[in-house]
């Protein structure tokens, strides 16, 4: 295998697929990176077993073959390569793998390109496009509420599936850890109609957030019960789905709430971070006491510090206290796009809907705390 | 019946100060009477109850006073007390049980019975706090109490107040205790466990370096077998060796550490009594086994009823905690902990249970082991645990049933109703459950 490649493309497609390779690894190969050449091509592949992410680029390839390398190492050093150089990568004599750029020159230690694991996807039946920014919409809404807690796997993702919304059908992602829940919808795409609910693993989607953050085209999703594949461009990115049944949460989403507050999602977020810095430390917990056009919100500690600060809103219904986990409060509120954000509240104790006054299809549900 | 300052014994027993104590106590006829030139000053005591456990049992059961008696675990388990009867054969606190048999095969072995020792040590940390505001709780049976400023409430020196608080624990509770007291609290604790059982020893500012000179470098708080062996190494034998070496000297060899016994070992101590509550840093249970399990499906058991018996407690304290710790004690007695942090802080069996659990797969490789055990720390109130989880109905109706089954227990005894995880392997009684 030989090939060169100018650095800027190179450094792109590396720094798309070395992330999936996990920093500690038991089984040394699964720290390299699949570099393939042939064709005037190279693909570039790295896996964690779960998920792996293969990118194709344009390179001026002399001897077709095929290697892998550390991915990390390669990339360092590509990534300090200085702007502009022309790398050639060259398999040796001895079995390492040249990398040379002006006056700089590695040799890198390869292991044998047959026992890199490729996963063979088999048929996914189900396919569909989707526009970037509403791909990274879904995600960017939700991922916040991905649980952590791994004895609850099942919440380990995003929950993507078909829903009907006063008769129209809708692709929703729906994430929840258990104490709030986001769930945000958008238009069905052509060729999503039918398509298994699946859970797609935390660490899939902030992958595919970061290699989509740019991008405007569409990006073909393909799916089966338990495998996704994302194609955009020249990167193809495959995981197994989460093996698990997602709860019921419709059913714990309230419909009864009907005291309404507005307020400015921007003004809130800086009270509650002002008020919530005397609170106890492991609870976080902020108190919003409402009344008429006006909202205090208040927290304290158990050492005795309290704070409070009241905020203009516009509330018309009857007085009510209610407290909330202020980090979990911010999450969601920062994920509103405009100025208002919804409170739907019910009582005390009741789960809360907070609704983003621009983006109908977000809708948010947090659990009070006991204050 | 103040006693001037110039006076400088009294009776140990009623605290009437005493003029001639060749003569006994004038007001009851006692033998005990304590004589110190700075009797009438000192205000910081210590105050240990004797034996305590052991004290218990005896005080319930009266045909046990005859000969030595020995509280600790039923199978194999180890001393929890022992009577000083028992403490004359070699007996101690924390002994393999088959060791203080083997010693003693004559003692009374009784399980102990953790409710009745709560019962009687809130009773007596009443009588203290009766005493005096400053009551700093060392464990159930000990606490430091700070008496300056009570002569006036009590109309008597700390001294003969803490002689009738003595007194009052024995009369009241039916135990005995010993009293250090002195200007500090590390010589508080050296004088009242100097002269076990019934003791009251002072010590003095003036007395202070020649009492502790010659006593072993082991009394001085803080010192434990390895820092003996240490202290032992650089040829420090008596707390006279240390005092003779300057903090500096004593930092350069052991640390922080080294200023600390350097100061101690001088009689310097600036530690206040301390009297805010103390909120619990962890809760544990563990058990011994009766013989050995390498097992994981055996061993995932006995985690379970441990898990429970935790969480019991918890419920009953109102506290919960974040991190979750698995200990294992191999056949060869090495310790492991395997720590989990989850991210609400949990209360329940089965939250706490399904924390460990990876972690005892893991250790479960064969070894063998003779304890098994779980912890929880980074303590929190109650109210701030195991928040409601709507969103998920399976982890809320494990939750949901978790606190069913107290509601039952709380009814009708704590074996009304178990998890069917708690039957194949079940040992019929740990340590933690006769708590």
């Amino acid at each position: 295998m030989k090939f060169e490649i100018e650095r800027a493309s190179l450094l792109k497609s590396l720094s798309h697929v070395q992330s999936v390779v996990e920093r500690r690894n038991t089984i040394p190969i699964l720290s390299n990176v699949l570099i393939e050449a042939a064709g005037g091509k190279v693909a570039m592949t790295a896996t964690d077993l779960d998920m792996s992410i293969v990118e194709s680029v344009a390179a001026d390839v002399g001897q077709d073959g095929a290697t892998t390398t550390p991915a990390q190492t390669l990339y360092d050093i590509v990534r300090k390569l200085p702007d502009g150089s022309q790398i050639e990568l060259a398999e040796e004599a001895d079995g390492r793998l040249l990398v040379r750029a002006g006056r700089s020159q590695f040799h890198l230690p390869c292991l044998d390109r047959q026992d890199f694991p490729i996963t063979d996807e088999g048929d996914l039946p189900s396919r569909f496009d989707i526009d970037a920014p509403a791909l990274r919409r879904l995600i960017q809404k939700t991922r916040f509420a991905v649980s952590t807690e791994e004895t609850r796997y099942y919440l380990n993702g995003i929950y993507l599936h078909t829903a009907e919304v006063d008769g129209v059908a809708v692709l929703r992602a729906v994430a929840t850890d258990g104490h709030r829940l986001a769930q945000v919808d958008m238009p069905l795409p052509d060729g999503a109609a039918g398509i298994p609910g699946v859970i797609v693993p935390r660490k899939v989607v902030n992958e595919l957030f970061r290699l989509i953050e740019d991008l405007d085209g569409p990006i073909a999703v393909s799916l089966s019960d338990d495998k996704i594949r994302v194609e955009f461009g020249e990167t193809v990115l495959s995981s197994k789905l989460i093996d698990g049944t997602f709860p019921d949460y419709q059913r714990v989403i309230p419909e009864g709430n009907d005291k309404v507050l507005s307020v400015t999602a921007k003004d809130l977020i800086e009270a509650i971070d002002r008020v919530a810095t005397v609170s106890t430390e492991k609870s976080r917990a902020v108190k919003i006491a409402v009344e008429k056009a006006k909202a205090v919100l208040s927290a304290n500690s158990a050492e005795n510090a309290s704070a409070t600060e009241e905020l203009s809103v516009e509330y018309d219904a009857e007085s009510l206290e209610v407290g909330f986990n202020s980090k979990y409060l911010i999450d969601i509120l920062n994920e509103c796009e405009g100025e208002n954000a919804q409170f739907w509240l019910a009582d005390a104790v009741s789960p809360t809907i907070v609704r983003d006054g621009d983006d109908e299809g977000a809708l948010y549900v947090l659990m009070p705390m006991r204050v | 019946m103040n006693m001037p300052p110039s006076i400088r014994a009294m009776c140990q027993d009623c605290g009437a100060p005493v003029m001639d104590h060749a003569q006994g106590c004038p007001d009851c006829g006692s033998p005990r009477i304590v004589t110190h030139p700075e009797l009438a000053t000192l205000t910081i005591a210590h105050v240990d109850c004797d034996a305590f456990y052991a004290a218990v049992e005896i005080r319930d059961n009266p045909a046990l006073a005859d000969g030595p008696v020995i509280v600790g675990g039923s199978v194999r388990g180890v001393v929890t007390s022992a009577c000083y009867k028992a403490r004359a054969f070699g007996v101690r606190s924390a002994m393999p049980m088959g060791r203080a048999r083997a010693l003693c095969p004559d003692a009374v072995i009784v399980k102990p019975d953790g409710r009745k020792y709560a019962k009687a040590g809130k009773q007596v940390r009443g009588l203290m706090e009766q005493t005096t505001p400053a009551v700093e709780p060392v464990s159930i049976d000990e606490a430091f109490l700070d008496l300056s400023g009570t002569q006036r409430a009590h109309n008597a020196t700390p001294a003969q107040t803490l002689a009738r608080l003595a007194a009052r624990i024995a009369d009241q509770v039916g135990i005995t205790v010993s009293v250090g007291l002195s200007y500090n609290k590390s010589l508080a604790k050296i004088a009242s466990d100097f002269n076990k059982p019934k003791g009251f020893v002072v010590i003095g500012r003036d007395d202070a370096q020649d009492f502790l000179n010659p006593k072993p470098v082991r009394i001085i708080w803080g010192v434990g077998p390895a820092q003996e062996r240490r202290l032992h190494a650089a040829g420090l034998r008596t707390v006279g060796d240390i005092a003779a070496r300057s903090p500096e000297d004593m930092r350069e060899l052991f640390g922080g550490m080294g200023t600390k016994l350097a100061h101690l070992a001088r009689g310097e101590d600036n530690r206040q009594v301390n009297t805010a509550r103390h909120q619990a840093k962890s809760a544990s249970s563990s058990t011994t086994f009766g013989s050995d399990h390498a097992d994981f499906e055996t061993l995932k058991s006995l985690l379970w009823g441990q898990c429970e018996t935790l969480a019991r407690r918890l419920k009953r304290a109102d506290l919960g905690g974040r991190s979750i710790t698995l200990i294992l004690k191999s056949s060869n007695f090495k310790v492991q902990t395997r720590s989990k942090t989850i991210p609400d802080p949990t209360q329940l069996a089965e939250v706490i249970f399904q924390a460990v659990l990876p972690k005892l797969l893991e250790a479960a490789d064969g070894t063998k082991f003779r304890l098994i055990g779980v912890r929880v720390s980074d303590m929190v109130p109650g109210d701030d645990c195991d928040p409601p989880t709507p969103f998920d109905p399976s982890a809320a109706r494990r939750a949901q049933i978790e606190r069913t089954m107290d509601d039952v227990r709380a009814k009708l005894g704590t074996r009304a109703i178990s998890k069917g995880l708690n039957l194949p392997g079940r040992t019929p009684y740990s340590d933690a459950e006769l708590e």
